[in-house]
């Protein structure tokens, strides 16, 4: 009988606490400006794209683009901090709210969409597949790599499109599967593997930080679709807003020909278009929640798309690639930024 | 009544204790259920689908290491299995070379040579101070510069030794090699007869017998007798260079001696201290005693000392197994393909279901846990004394 109480009792004690603890998340916008900066989630190092220079500065395409969001929402695009992800806990980090925005060479599929949570706002970099070998192989095409090792990185889109491109064409292989890039590098370099496979434009970096980059070559053959893109958590479109139209604007700007240079003159510029751009004409900034002059800030601290792809992965630096898709639509490629109006 | 009842749980010890245990298990059930409607409600506020159906779909991804048939198109389910597997093996290699070191070094340490007890005394206390993960790390780095694939190293014509792993022929079993096989087992069976014979024996009559030898040679000949008679039924195919790689042939990968050497040269040494403390709690007078009857020393050891020094042993030593069962989730340091980096890694990346793959590795990492555990206890069980001693 008592026990039969007490243990009642103690039922109606511990029910009565149980409320329901709501987790209240406020829109990551208000976060941000409330922190004072911006996390971004970058790459652990991939020279040219997300990697901290000689200084410790970080630099590349991808960063660019957290700059650019930190331009718009501060009005100065240092305002950054950056947490390097693997490409495992990448989107743990972004889905636990530990970073605000994602953006690390990630390619954008549908189940990343839609299965995991996450929103991905556009394509800064439109890649694919490649395979680099040692030169001295006499490899001219990946059709000839049957039974070949193959170091990959694990957690990727890169390891399935392997397994398809070796099972498509009957040949088999040996998978040396790797955490991160650099070990990647040096398994690679060991002789481990024959072929590094990867997203091409990460072959041309590691192949810029080997001791002979002559020595490898980055095979014709691009086995798959990777559209890079930033990505947010998925909910809060206004957040999303904003990173996709940062991003946009550094394209637009590079179509309206605004450079980090020309800026303060094309605000006297007869085109609309730059006049609603750079928020001489007033009221698109509102719409958005940010200020009217955050395009302005974005290129002429970040500058527009062709800058940051020039300075830091075009033909001019160690990286050597050439703009191919990823020119603008006016001159054969496939970058195309919805009208900013 | 009703104060009696509320005067009984203040003042009486056993209601009352019975009353803060029920509120503590309560409260811990409270806890647990909180936290997981918490989660259910953060993921699907995140649109983050969960459940286990994922588990049926195909994985899509290659694993080269492995015990059983594995292709990108089979499910994560196999793929599980594929991880478990190599965890299994990492863990049973592991446990098995980590003991036999682990117990020469023992020894060794309580050896009168200066020389070999400081070289083993330097082994230990390198080895157990340094993380194994930065061992596991040095030893695959080495084993990464051995001779690349087209320098490979010659052994015996037909064993090759590279950077890619240690290359050697296969065997293929042609008819009639299951009688050969079986002949083995039967030889087997029969010398453990013939041990409790020769035992009976000597107990009977007091003369020892051979019996060391004369099973040895049994269970090295009937093999071999039966090998010939019927007509060498065992073929090898041996490992040739073609285009990349060796074909035929088997392979052991430098991702699995990385493992193997890191973990077993680490708790070895954690086990050489278990087995040198174990002997040296069997007491001095049980040495004097049987030396002062005029046993050899080999005996005095193996049937004096030992099977003491075993109960001393085994539960420190169960401890050891398990830890570098759970080390060896550290696979995932140098790609080898054991649980965690597969099912845990891979599988979890492709299809975002992190809570319910790391529930599975969890589960599956204490059910090995304590199978050991039973196992291990069932064997400390057959060595304490017996009797009233």
């Amino acid at each position: 009988m008592t026990k039969i109480k007490s243990l009642f009792i103690s039922l109606v004690l511990t029910l009565g606490v149980s409320t329901a603890i709501a987790g209240s998340h406020g829109s990551t916008h208000d976060l941000v400006k409330e922190r004072g900066k911006l996390m971004c989630g970058s790459n652990t190092g991939l020279a040219g794209f997300g990697a901290p220079n000689d200084a410790g500065v970080w630099e590349g395409i991808d960063v660019d683009v957290c700059r650019a969001v930190a331009a718009a929402v501060f009005g100065d695009a240092s305002k950054v901090e950056y947490v390097p992800t693997t490409s495992k806990v990448r989107f743990t980090v972004l889905q636990s709210g530990e970073i605000d925005m994602l953006s690390r060479n990630t390619t954008w599929t549908l189940s990343r969409d839609v299965d995991l949570g996450l929103e991905f706002v556009g394509v800064n970099y439109y890649d694919g597949q490649g395979f680099m070998v040692n030169k001295s192989l006499g490899v001219s095409s990946a059709m000839e790599l049957d039974g070949a090792s193959v170091c990959i990185q694990v957690g990727t889109t890169t390891e399935m499109n392997l397994a398809d491109f070796f099972k498509a064409n009957d040949m088999s292989y040996e998978s040396v599967p790797v955490e991160t890039n650099s070990e990647a590098d040096a398994a690679y370099t060991a002789g481990r593997c024959d072929v590094y496979t990867t997203d091409a434009s990460g072959l041309y970096a590691s192949r810029a930080g080997y001791p002979d980059p002559s020595a490898h070559v980055v095979l014709p053959e691009i086995v798959s679709k990777e559209p890079l893109g930033p990505a947010v958590r998925h909910g809060d479109s206004e957040w999303a807003d904003i990173v996709r139209w940062s991003l946009n604007a550094m394209i637009i700007g590079e179509e309206l020909g605004i450079t980090s240079a020309n800026v303060d003159e094309m605000k006297s510029s007869k085109n609309p278009e730059v006049l609603r751009l750079l928020g001489v004409d007033a009221g698109y900034g509102a719409m958005l929640g940010l200020s009217d002059d955050w395009a302005y800030n974005i290129l002429s601290q970040v500058g527009n798309y062709s800058e940051s792809f020039e300075k830091h992965i075009g033909p001019n630096t160690p990286i050597n690639i050439q703009r191919g898709l990823n020119a603008l639509y006016k001159d054969g490629g496939i970058l195309y930024a919805p009208p900013f109006r | 009544m009703q104060t009696n009842f509320f005067r009984k749980i203040i003042f009486d010890e056993k209601s009352r204790s019975l009353l803060i245990q029920t509120l503590v298990i309560g409260l811990f059930a409270l806890f647990i259920y909180l936290i997981t409607q918490q989660t259910a409600y953060n993921l699907e506020k995140r649109g983050i689908s969960s459940g286990f159906d994922f588990l049926h779909i195909s994985a899509g991804y290659d694993i080269s290491i492995r015990l059983i048939p594995f292709t990108s198109e089979d499910t994560h389910l196999r793929a599980y299995f594929v991880g478990l597997l190599n965890t299994l093996m990492i863990a049973v290699c592991g446990c098995f070379l980590a003991t036999i070191i682990g117990f020469l070094v023992g020894i060794i340490r309580l050896s009168s040579n200066w020389l070999f007890r400081n070289i083993a005394y330097v082994y230990v206390e390198f080895t157990r101070n340094v993380p194994v993960l930065v061992q596991i790390i040095l030893y695959y780095s080495i084993l990464l510069n051995l001779p690349k694939i087209k320098q490979a190293i010659v052994i015996f014509d037909n064993f090759y030794l590279t950077n890619r792993g240690f290359f050697s022929p296969s065997p293929i079993f042609k008819d009639g090699f299951s009688i050969v096989a079986w002949s083995l087992v039967i030889a087997i069976i029969f010398t453990f007869f013939l041990k409790r014979f020769f035992k009976k024996k000597q107990e009977e009559t007091g003369k020892q017998y051979p019996t060391f030898m004369i099973n040895s040679a049994i269970i090295i000949f009937t093999p071999i007798i039966f090998y010939y008679i019927m007509g060498m039924p065992l073929e090898f195919d041996s490992p040739v260079l073609k285009g990349f790689n060796f074909k035929g042939g088997m392979v052991i990968r430098p991702e699995f001696l990385g493992m193997l050497f890191g973990l077993s040269i680490y708790t070895a040494a954690f086990i050489s201290e278990t087995v040198r403390s174990g002997i040296i709690s069997v007491s001095k007078g049980q040495r004097e005693a049987s030396q002062a009857l005029g046993l050899k020393s080999n005996f005095i050891m193996r049937l004096i000392i030992i099977p003491q020094a075993l109960r001393v042993i085994i539960p420190p030593l169960t401890s050891q197994y398990l830890n570098l069962t759970k080390n060896s989730s550290l696979g995932i340091a140098i790609g080898y393909a054991d649980l965690v980096h597969g099912f845990g890694g891979i599988s979890l990346n492709q299809t975002g279901r992190a809570i319910e793959i790391m529930m599975m590795v969890m589960l599956t990492y204490l059910t090995i846990s304590l199978t050991i555990s039973f196992f291990m206890n069932l064997y400390n069980k057959s060595v304490q004394f017996k009797g009233n001693a």
